[in-house]
């Protein structure tokens, strides 16, 4: 295994257990998939409970917005130490089409800059192709240092 | 199939309308009802959209704070049944695009919505939402969208 490929693999796993502490994203069952550098790619499984068009079957809009949030969210969080944490400023989402009923849905997030205080991040929801968009976001992250960062910090002085 | 399924969303949003039976409209949308969206009308006929606290709704099981994508789909899902209370609709509106901007933490306790329709044509409408906890005055986000409505047949 390359150390780029091992990195890849520790960045996973600090997704993943990421992931396990947010619990709406646990009932929906959001699972983090692969890294790449700045890039987190997500999956929401499909579920009859995330159903927004009882008639279609098609996902709750607002589902997806849950899946963007967390996957640009945890994107802009692996860029930073672990002292540092993130809070949603803003994010814009189009809806391009609806996604096809039984399938899951992926996001592929960036966060393609970073700067003192904002984090930027863009993200791709898809269901098959990633070149057949269901849906495409930008969003904006403040930088947080946590409060255990903090208290450590804090004891140690 | 198709004919059929209007039919039935307009009889659903008729009875609801007539009985004052507002959980039967919040609750036939799957994820609405997972999230536990509610809302009531209240004397002046305007609308008041909740969402009760409950632990499955946490975004950040630390701080504790509400999920920030839990905050959108509420506000979202409160805007499309504005839209189908005010509005005569055969089809449920459909989203096109959806920008929020958080101002504070989701608490864990109840989150209030209210909705303007701020502008109806006859293919797109525009809506605003705020969302508080306690006082009104401090909106924990607020958000803009516009939707896809169905054209009169």
């Amino acid at each position: 295994m390359t150390p780029a490929m091992s990195n890849a693999n520790e960045t996973v796993q600090r997704a993943q257990r990421f992931f396990e502490f947010i619990p709406h994203g646990r009932q929906l069952g959001l699972e983090v998939i692969s890294w790449q550098p700045r890039s987190l790619l997500a999956k929401l499984p499909y579920r009859s409970e995330i159903v927004g068009n009882p008639y279609t079957g098609y996902i709750h809009s607002g589902a997806l917005t849950v899946l963007v949030d967390q996957t640009s969210g945890t994107a802009a969080i692996l860029e930073l130490g672990a002292a540092e944490t993130v809070a949603t400023l803003d994010l814009r989402i189009d809806h391009l089409r609806p996604a096809k009923p039984g399938l899951p849905l992926y996001a592929l997030a960036e966060c393609y800059r970073m700067t003192r205080d904002v984090a930027f991040v863009r993200c791709v929801c898809y269901d098959e192709d990633p070149a057949d968009p269901v849906a495409t976001s930008m969003s904006t992250f403040m930088r947080v240092r946590s409060r255990q960062a903090n208290e450590t910090e804090e004891g140690k002085a | 199939m198709e004919s059929a399924n209007r039919t039935g969303l307009v009889e659903l949003i008729a009875q609801a309308r007539a009985e004052k039976d507002y959980d039967r409209l919040a609750e036939f949308v799957p994820y609405a009802k997972l999230l536990g969206i509610r809302f009531r009308e209240d004397e002046a006929g305007q609308l008041l959209f909740w969402l009760d606290y409950k632990p499955e709704n946490i975004g950040n099981a630390l701080m504790p704070a509400l999920h920030g994508g839990v905050i959108a789909a509420f506000m979202e899902h409160a805007a499309t049944l504005q839209i189908l209370w005010q509005r005569e609709t055969v089809t449920l509106p459909k989203i096109i695009d959806f920008s929020i901007d958080y101002l504070r933490p989701g608490r864990p306790e109840t989150l209030y919505a209210r909705c303007s329709l701020v502008r109806q044509g006859q293919r797109i409408a525009n809506v605003a939402v705020s969302a508080w906890q306690g006082d009104p005055e401090r909106m924990v986000a607020t958000a803009r969208m516009h939707f896809l409505l169905s054209r009169p047949s």
